[in-house]
């Protein structure tokens, strides 16, 4: 099996977010950049497709040089190539991004694909879908279980409220939900060889792809309203400030 | 020239889900500013019947693509006919609900058409020509404005983000559409729901256990949870503990939730949490350590062991609701 893995690099969850002055993106200073947790999930998994079936994992990822902490670390997982599209500081859109990584994934033969479902800093859910429709394969989304034979992938997916098993011929796309797998660390051998391995690296203007202009801007961002410290309910006993919470809700916040 | 808007429903156990009259309704106020027709756009096998529930919701003009091939809802079925309705009703606006299912199709489509998308919307108002949308980012802790430019604007909206609202008087006209769908190589194999059970991005009340929980024993949230008919969630600590299942996980890598009652019990409130359930209109610490970060991102805070003040607080509420 040759399998791709599509993987971004974004803030830790743990980061506090703060807007620029201009409103229109992030402060980056001080913050730590890792892999898509989602992604880290789809490294895992293109590593023990390839453990039963043999093959190759090669990662794509599309960003600036520092991107490629985030490729080294599925190198050092495992994986076996990586590939990185600069942008040379285009911007672009999710789709316009999905249009780079079709081009790319289509000079390969890949019998399957593998990303998050969603990165967790622009949280689009747009990306995988977007690079199938572009190369006209099948995909699933959030994927907690699969089995590959015979030309074949058969997945378990998470929906609202239970879960679908659907199957499709390869080659295919599928993304990864919590739940698929734990993805390994990266062992000292690993970390080791992989500072050794080459990146390719391919600048967007020579990669054939026109992804054009981003149809989508962002304007103004903002942080949501924040709530204050709540109001402490006292009482001498647990029955006491149950009856207290129960009336603030019912008669101030009249939720119940 | 494209005009108006196309609102696409789903559906489950053959009526309009929730979210369908959410899409329909945000249309039908986006129509004030853009102008019309308010298209919807009803596919599945047999679904003739829910026509008239999407007109109670103000839609002008109904689309109906009824195929046996749509039966399952599966994604790829589903993407060949709604590019079909949006082929037929040519609109300015594609409106669709950023559920699981919604979101496959809308994420397909951008690519299909090469037009903009705005995923899990909160808002959306047209501003000139342009459509502007509004959406959480870093799950939650961002909120941003962006401008889709290009046709149709495809924006999905995040299910109980917006109201629905029955708009009365309105004599919406029915069409079937003929759609064609082929080269479908999704099959389902199986199909799994929860049943009884309440799903989190849905509930009007979430009851979350955490850390402090310290065990696979839910048994007081889910009581209060029952009591409040409400959905059971949990922390991602609780989840990495394999107390609860993934699905149960609320925060940044797992369901954002938005309920008009949030209670969080033995949770201590990390960054990724909070981002999550900052949309309830309420929330409710309960806690025993009082210095837990949640007790400054709640409207309400008992510091004690919920294992005393989870069970009065159902018993209260059981009194209360007879």
């Amino acid at each position: 099996m040759e399998i791709a893995v599509l993987l971004k690099q974004v803030p830790a969850t743990e980061s506090m977010i703060e807007i620029s002055d201009d409103g229109s993106a992030i402060k980056t200073e001080g913050i730590n950049w890792v892999m898509n947790p989602y992604d880290e999930m789809a490294v895992e998994e293109a590593l023990q497709i390839r453990a039963d079936t043999g093959g190759t994992v090669t990662v794509f990822s599309l960003g600036p040089e520092k991107v490629a902490e985030a490729l080294r670390t599925a190198l050092a997982m495992g994986a076996d190539t990586a590939v990185r599209i600069d942008p040379k500081g285009k911007p672009l859109d999710g789709l316009a991004v999905a249009k780079v990584l079709a081009g790319e994934l289509k000079k390969g033969a890949f019998d399957l694909i593998v990303g998050g479902h969603r990165a967790v800093d622009d949280d689009n859910f747009q990306v995988g879908p977007a690079v199938a429709e572009l190369m006209s394969i099948p995909h699933i989304s959030m994927v907690i279980k699969q089995d590959v034979a015979d030309g074949r992938i058969r997945c378990t997916r998470t929906i609202d409220g239970g879960t679908l098993v659907l199957e499709t011929t390869l080659p295919a796309l599928i993304t990864t939900q919590r739940g698929l797998n734990e993805p390994r660390y990266a062992s000292l051998p690993g970390i080791m060889k992989a500072k050794k391995k080459p990146i390719d690296t391919r600048p967007l203007s020579e990669t054939g792809t026109d992804p054009g202009a981003p149809m989508v801007q962002i304007l103004a961002m903002r942080l949501p309203p924040q709530r204050k410290g709540g109001r402490i309910i006292e009482g001498d006993r647990a029955g006491d400030k149950a009856v207290a919470l129960v009336k603030a809700l019912r008669e101030e916040a009249k939720v119940i | 020239m494209p005009q108006g808007i196309l609102a696409v429903t789903e559906q489950a156990d053959s009526a309009l889900k929730n979210i369908s009259f959410e899409v329909i309704s945000t249309g039908k106020k986006l129509a004030e500013t853009t102008g019309g027709p308010l298209t919807a756009a009803i596919l599945g096998a047999g679904v003739d019947a829910m026509a008239s529930q999407a007109a109670e919701y103000g839609a002008d003009r109904i689309l109906l693509a009824d195929h046996e091939g749509l039966k399952d809802g599966l994604a790829d079925a589903c993407i060949q006919a709604v590019a079909q309705l949006v082929a037929s009703a040519d609109p300015a606006v594609v409106l669709i609900g950023a559920t699981s299912l919604g979101k496959d199709i809308a994420a397909r489509l951008s690519a299909r058409l090469n037009a903009p998308l705005a995923m899990d919307c909160v808002a959306v108002r047209a501003d000139g020509d342009r459509i502007v949308a509004t959406r959480p980012m870093y799950g939650g802790k961002v909120l941003a404005d962006v401008s889709l430019n290009g046709s149709p604007a495809i924006v999905a909206i995040r299910p109980r983000a917006m109201e629905a609202v029955a708009a009365q008087g309105a004599a919406g006209e029915v069409e079937t559409v003929a759609v064609s769908l082929d080269g479908s190589t999704l099959s389902l194999v199986e199909k799994h729901m929860e049943t009884g059970k309440i799903e989190l991005t849905e509930a009007d009340v979430v009851v979350t256990g955490g850390r402090g929980m310290g065990g696979d024993d839910f048994a007081v949230v889910e009581a209060l949870a029952k009591a409040l008919g409400g959905a059971v969630g949990a922390s991602r600590s609780a989840v990495d503990e394999g107390w609860r299942p993934v699905s149960d996980q609320v925060g940044q890598t797992g369901k954002v939730v938005a309920p008009n009652l949030y209670i969080a019990c033995g949770v201590s409130g990390a960054i990724q949490h909070l981002a999550g359930m900052a949309s309830s209109r309420v929330v409710v610490a309960i806690n025993k350590d009082p210095e837990a970060p949640i007790f400054s991102k709640c409207d309400f805070g008992i510091v004690g062991d919920l294992f005393d003040l989870v069970p009065a607080l159902t018993a209260e509420i059981e009194k209360l609701k007879g």
